[in-house]
């Protein structure tokens, strides 16, 4: 007769792959379930559409109707994809303040036998996964309203699917740096992510190319990997004009994904060291149960 | 023998700035005790501001933009702390556990509500002007102030109307749950985007413009790029003086709105049990 196992095995704690696959569904429960999906989705499409609508009218005001031109299509491009960088940026660090003041579940969490930089990556998922609907609704309405020029049959699929993922990648690692930060502020906290995502437009070349900043904020700008992302991911898109685009004109397509890919390597050994020394001065100001609110 | 304190019970308009200023208190003192807030509530918003000067520099457009974009990133300050620091607060509040304590409490939260407001405005007035001295300085923004008193009261005014409408959301966001935190994120972006926070909200058509005026910041902002940019008073939506009386319309409208709203909503939630519920 076949035994059914009721006690659980204490010596065998959760990996990795499992932490992260829980708080990812537990992200996208939380992230989804506050409404029915209908305002989920006019949620998650107007908020993006009406940011990128401010980039359009300062557009129109100055420059007229041309939506076609390249200076525009690699503005509204680079806007649109910027939307991932807040959302990796910001929600890998909200999830801390989420779980510690609004569901008071931090510290259980870092009691439970799990990594913690696993789970706040796997909560964030559910949320970067929305934002690249919030993505795909921003170009969608480029191309249909506004006549841009990205054509499917000519997107660089291999390089986008590579330079998408190794982004995403480097940008969790930040977000895991600013969740340490978070870890220890007292005051407002939740604006961290947010303002950081939103300051570093300014050195990403997403709206703008680094040759109209002074020098210094151009190095600034080429010492973050957001920069060369947005350039690889022009280029995946709208090839011709990506590559016109006034950045790293001199550095092929195969040389920026390796400087990403360094990047990528660079920031994931930053995160661990820099959440570590975060996590410890944390507990020692006993900051995990804190409520920083007033 | 026993100690006896005279405990004395304030009322009426004593009870009333009372609360103001003890609501107020941990608003301004709470943010001396940890400068990190100077970081990433004033530095980086300045950068945002930064940003939009060189999207205007990169689309070569003329200088008095670079003041439209310092002016309104000053101004979006203000916007911010009504979402998230007005509006939501009494949600916050309900999830710490401090609203039912304020509900108990002999005061009314109308009072609370000015304390916060007050608080909050100290901090934003701060970072409102590090963006637009530091923008000034950088930028070199030419302001040209037509009338200096006109411009004081367009800016009073328009703080009247702005927190006025705060208070009121926020008897509205006393009834929410989760959904506060989506609702106050999903109401940033379209007040930028038709307030004209970073271009002339005359670039809509008449009526946009119009409907988008229900935001005191749109016609605040535009009546003082008119008296601070003469040179562009074309570009302005509404004559200045409409632009106060409407102002004066609205402060009234809002603050009135907020008292009677809020006792509305503080009964209905009491009634359906919402002051202490953490649904969320």
């Amino acid at each position: 007769m076949e035994t059914v196992k009721t006690t659980p095995t204490y010596e065998a704690k959760p990996g990795k792959l499992q932490t992260f696959r829980t708080s990812a569904w537990l992200g996208w429960m939380i992230e989804s379930n506050w409404t029915d999906p209908f305002i989920f989705a006019v949620y998650s499409i107007i908020r993006p559409i009406l940011t990128a609508a401010i980039l359009i009218v300062m557009y129109l005001v100055i420059r007229g109707g041309d939506f076609s031109s390249a200076d525009f299509v690699n503005l509204y491009i680079g806007n649109a994809f910027y939307i991932l960088v807040g959302a990796a940026i910001q929600r890998v660090s909200f999830g801390i303040i989420d779980d510690r003041e609004h569901y008071r579940t931090l510290k259980y969490i870092f009691i439970a036998p799990l990594q913690v930089p696993v789970y706040l990556i796997g909560r964030s998922v559910a949320s970067i996964l929305v934002s690249c609907f919030s993505v795909l609704f921003t170009l969608g309405f480029g191309i249909l309203f506004l006549k841009m020029p990205i054509v499917l049959a000519e997107v660089k699929w291999g390089l986008f699917v590579a330079a998408f993922f190794l982004g995403m990648a480097v940008m969790m690692c930040m977000g895991l740096i600013l969740g340490g930060w978070t870890l220890i502020i007292k005051n407002n906290p939740w604006s961290l992510g947010d303002s950081m995502g939103a300051g570093l437009l300014i050195f990403s070349g997403a709206v703008f190319p680094l040759s109209v900043l002074p020098t210094p904020l151009q190095w600034i700008g080429n010492a973050l990997p957001i920069s060369y992302w947005l350039a690889l991911i022009r280029r995946a898109l709208v090839p011709e004009i990506g590559r016109a685009y006034p950045m790293y004109t001199n550095l092929s397509d195969l040389q920026l994904l390796l400087i990403l890919l360094a990047f990528t390597l660079l920031y994931a050994v930053l995160a661990v060291v820099v959440y570590k020394r975060f996590d410890i001065i944390a507990r020692e100001r006993g900051n995990i149960d804190m409520v920083s609110n007033y | 023998m026993a100690l006896q304190t005279k405990v004395t019970r304030n009322s009426g308009v004593r009870l009333f700035l009372q609360t103001v200023i003890g609501r107020a208190y941990p608003r301004v003192i709470g943010s001396q005790r940890d400068p990190a807030w100077l970081f990433f509530d004033i530095f980086l918003p300045f950068l945002t501001m930064v940003g939009y000067v060189y999207i205007y520099r990169a689309l070569k457009a003329p200088e008095e933009y670079i003041g439209f974009v310092v002016l309104g990133s000053a101004m979006t300050a203000y916007w911010i702390n009504i979402l998230w620091s007005m509006s939501s607060q009494l949600f916050w509040e309900k999830e710490n556990g401090n609203l039912a304590l304020y509900v108990m409490s002999p005061t009314s939260l109308m009072a609370i509500l000015f304390g916060m407001a007050s608080g909050g405005l100290f901090s934003t007035t701060i970072r409102a002007l590090v963006i637009l001295v530091l923008g000034n300085l950088l930028f070199h923004v030419n302001y040209i102030i037509t009338s200096f008193w006109a411009l004081f009261l367009v800016f009073v005014l328009t703080m009247v109307a702005l927190y006025g409408l705060g208070m009121m959301l926020s008897s509205l966001f006393m009834l929410f749950n989760r959904e506060a935190f989506h609702f106050a994120n999903l109401l940033e972006a379209p007040v930028m985007l038709f307030s004209g926070f970073y271009f002339p909200v005359s670039a809509f058509n008449f009526w946009v413009a119009a409907a988008a005026s229900i935001i005191p910041l749109t016609l605040g902002m535009d009546a003082i790029r008119q008296l601070v940019f003469p040179s562009t008073a074309q570009l302005g939506f509404l004559p200045v003086k409409l632009e106060l009386i409407i102002l004066v319309i609205l402060s009234v409208v809002f603050l009135g709105g907020a008292f009677f709203s809020l006792r509305r909503m503080e009964r209905l939630a009491i009634k359906q049990g919402r002051i202490t519920d953490r649904l969320g």
